[in-house]
């Protein structure tokens, strides 16, 4: 599909699914980079899936490096640590990337430190399994992929269930996006490493690594790693599509098998988690390094210099962009993620928080208004839907506002990839119609549970 | 430095977006409708022209007239209507009267389209179901073909008629269709002249070869999908064919049945018309078999010589019912 080379070997897919241009060569190969300290750092309170964190200092508090600076606000909630030496100059409201303005602690930096953290292992031994996920939460560690949910909640199997299989996602299908590209090259060990800190904790049979087959060298570099390991982990080139990266996609195409609807991966004995979500665990458990810092792909048609940078987490994205060498004239807008699933962003005014695998920017020929004619039934929709369900009379319903009709269809099994809309020919909003008739829908059944009781 | 906030574009994902477009689609669909069209203005000359001419005018016309203002230009853009003007020509005979086209894109558009709500909505096959108003509203004129036979400046049977009058046919000698001939006359025609095109017939009706290109173009192109057409030429052939074999003096040979009338027309342009077939893989099965055993069933035992129309109407009028029950599986959930 583009320039960059093409893993030769055996390759994996799910049914159905899209190719839009990918765009990967702008940063595939761009060495990851470490974003310079800065003055100041804004970190909010709630970045992750669920209860904020709490925290525990104040207005004026000398903090360390990697420093706990908030706690978990409930069991799907983690730590959240200060990325600098410095002094909480600041609690308070600030703009955080979704538009809102939400709680959080602004450090200021001291300039005299260096900023060197002592590595400090955690001594594996002595934990036992509940020990283990609470030091997960402790870390900080939520997944990277770009949802933010806390990864010791995952890995807290419950009773009764099985994980059979532990599963990295190295898929990165979302065009543009390069950052667990780059993280798989450069640091398989950390990975490999975090793959059996995980396991000496959930006994699975056997690891996978999922990657596209657009990432050669990430194939074989973790390949090399995971030959010298006696835990089976077998790296499984998957075919350059999307939403290959999608957890459900991924699983069929490794497994062969379907997840339920309404399941979990775990039902089939399967975890899954991203590849950059790994490394981070070996970071905590052989350094000590808490989740202060993540990879962030900067790229897009209209940023001078298309980047892979770690940054600290709570760095402002201005001060990322900059890094990078700003924006061209051509810019005309801005994205989190990827440019599937991702959102449009304001303001470059907002900090890099745990869920930032990307901040794209896009110049105008990217961003054309979409001319919408009525649906022609070309079908389209339907061949390119991951999930077998039919967006073509899901939208006309929508159109029309039949929501409950569209129940019939399965609309809540959709799970917003928004391959139907990028294939319209039409230009219909389909996945657009579908979040807002799903919120409907959640928010209709919540009523009605309510009111039986 | 960074000053994009200032014409910065919002909306919600995908930002992406494939290439192809409706309008895109539909003209690949009218390019491969002109080389039809001038085989038959080669057979059929001004005749022929002016009928297609008069087809397209009448459905963008009526187009124009049934959408509100300010979606005019948008329902012309989007290519539909230029192509049921075509279709519609195609289906015709060249000597048809100019005012009864006109009625007949009309009905077209206005019966087979607006009606339900503009495109995408309709049941039917507009073109086809402007050729039926046609049909039954004046079965002589329909049924008057002019031979092909070169005469390229001079106008054909009744195409002069004056409107709400049949006209006198001003063609000496009339062409009765290779159908016609098989059906009532048990007389076969030449293969070669069914490929191309030198009978009497419809303006699209005759050249076969050209339309086994154009067909074969638009699989290429992934513009219509290869269950319909293959269905139908298959069950047109395994079911004729078997007729045939038992008795080859009565019943045509399978090659005839596929390469007559408008056969090819319809499994190329109409039966495929995306609007009014079924969405799903084995809804386009049993719509493609369901058309091929009609039109084998109405040439062989009908009182017409030709079926195709009846037979595509006839399904596009179950596809409907074909949908639902042939929803497809989602993923994750029981057979
Ligand atoms: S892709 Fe668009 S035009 Fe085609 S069937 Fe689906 S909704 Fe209709
Ligand atoms: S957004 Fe939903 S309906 Fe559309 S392709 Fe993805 S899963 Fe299917």
């Amino acid at each position: 599909m583009s320039s960059t080379t093409t893993y030769s070997g055996k390759t994996y897919t799910f049914n159905h699914g899209v190719h839009p241009k990918e765009f990967k060569e702008l940063s595939s190969h761009c060495q990851i980079q470490r974003m310079p300290f800065v003055d100041e750092y804004t970190l909010p309170l709630g970045q992750h899936i669920g209860a904020p964190s709490k925290a525990l200092v104040s207005k004026g508090d000398k903090v360390k490096r990697g420093q706990k600076i908030a706690e978990a606000g409930g069991f799907v909630s983690v730590a959240l640590h200060s990325p600098v030496d410095g002094v909480v100059s600041e609690i308070g409201l600030f703009d955080y990337p979704n538009g809102m303005a939400l709680p959080g602690i602004k450090i200021k930096t001291d300039p005299y430190s260096t900023q060197r953290m002592e590595e400090a292992p955690i001594d594996l031994e002595s934990l036992d399994t509940k020990g283990f996920i609470s030091a997960v939460q402790d870390a900080g560690i939520v997944g990277l992929g770009g949802a933010a949910f806390p990864s010791h909640v995952k890995f807290a199997v419950p009773e009764g269930k099985e994980c059979k299989y532990i599963m990295l996602n190295g898929c990165e299908c979302e065009p543009f996006l390069t950052a667990d590209h780059r993280v798989m090259v450069e640091h398989p060990e950390e990975i490999i490493d975090g793959i059996l800190i995980l396991n000496k904790y959930l006994n699975a049979e056997k690891a996978y690594i999922g990657i596209e087959a657009n990432k050669p060298d990430a194939i074989e570099a973790l390949k090399a790693v995971a030959s010298t390991s006696d835990f089976p982990i077998e790296v499984v080139a998957l075919q350059v599509k999307y939403p290959q990266g999608a957890e459900k996609m991924m699983i069929t195409a490794i497994l062969g098998k379907e997840v339920p609807s309404g399941k979990l991966p775990l039902d089939l004995g399967v975890l899954v988690a991203n590849v950059g979500t790994i490394k981070a665990l070996s970071n905590y458990f052989r350094k000590g390094q808490p989740l202060i810092e993540r990879v962030v792909t900067i790229t897009g048609t209209a940023i001078k210099n298309p980047a892979n940078i770690l940054v600290p987490i709570g760095t402002q994205m201005k001060e990322v962009i900059e890094l990078c060498g700003g924006v061209t004239n051509d810019a005309a807008r801005i994205l989190l993620g990827g440019p599937m699933m991702g959102a449009v962003q304001k303001s470059l005014d907002v900090p890099v928080v745990k869920g930032t695998s990307g901040i794209l920017i896009l110049g105008k020929n990217e961003v054309k208004d979409i001319e919408e004619y009525s649906c022609i039934r070309c079908g389209k929709c339907v061949d390119a839907c991951p999930l077998f369900l039919n967006p073509s009379m899901m939208g006309l319903l929508a159109k029309k506002g039949l929501w409950d009709e569209m129940l019939e269809y399965n609309i809540m099994d959709c799970f917003e990839c928004a391959s139907c809309s990028f294939v319209c020919p039409s230009g219909i909003p389909l996945v657009q119609s579908f979040r807002v008739a799903k919120g409907f829908l959640r928010e209709k059944a919540a009523r009605e549970k309510e009111e039986s009781t | 430095m960074i000053n994009i906030s200032k014409k910065l574009s919002v909306s919600t994902a995908p930002f992406l977006k494939d290439k192809d477009t409706t309008p895109k689609i539909m003209m690949t669909v009218v390019y491969t409708l002109i080389p039809i069209v001038l085989v038959s203005i080669f057979y059929f000359g001004l005749g022929a022209l002016l009928v297609t001419l008069t087809a397209v005018l009448s459905c963008l016309f009526t187009e124009w007239l049934f959408n509100k203002p300010d979606n005019r230009l948008k329902s012309l853009k989007d290519g539909s209507g230029l192509i049921t003007g075509l279709l519609l020509a195609l289906t015709l005979p060249p000597g048809f009267p100019l005012w009864m086209v006109f009625i007949g894109g009309m009905i077209a558009i206005g019966m087979g389209k607006a009606m339900w709500g503009g495109l995408g909505q309709n049941v039917f096959n507009p073109a086809l179901l402007g050729r039926a108003f046609l049909q039954s509203a004046f079965p002589t004129a329909i049924t008057t073909w002019s031979p092909p036979d070169g005469r390229y400046f001079e106008l054909r049977g009744t195409n002069a008629a004056f409107p709400f009058f049949q006209g006198k046919n001003i063609d000496t000698i009339t062409s009765a269709t290779p159908l016609a001939k098989m059906k009532f006359d048990h007389l076969p025609t030449d293969i070669m002249d069914l490929l191309l095109g030198a009978t009497g017939g419809s303006l699209g009706e005759t050249c076969a070869i050209l339309l086994l290109f154009a067909g074969i173009y638009l699989l290429v192109k992934k513009i219509i999908n290869w269950r319909i057409p293959l269905s139908i030429i298959l069950t047109v052939t395994v079911f004729s064919g078997t007729f045939y074999l038992l008795n080859p003096e009565i019943y045509p040979s399978p090659v005839f049945m596929i390469l007559s009338g408008g056969m090819l027309l319809g499994t190329v342009y109409m039966a495929t018309d995306l609007v009014t077939s079924p969405l799903t893989p084995k809804g386009m099965w049993i719509f493609g078999i369901g058309i091929g055993i009609l039109i084998v069933l109405i040439r062989n035992w009908g009182g017409l010589p030709e079926g195709v129309m009846y037979a595509i109407l006839l399904m596009n009028a179950a596809t409907p019912l074909i949908n639902r029950f042939t929803k497809i599986r989602t993923y994750g959930h029981k057979k």
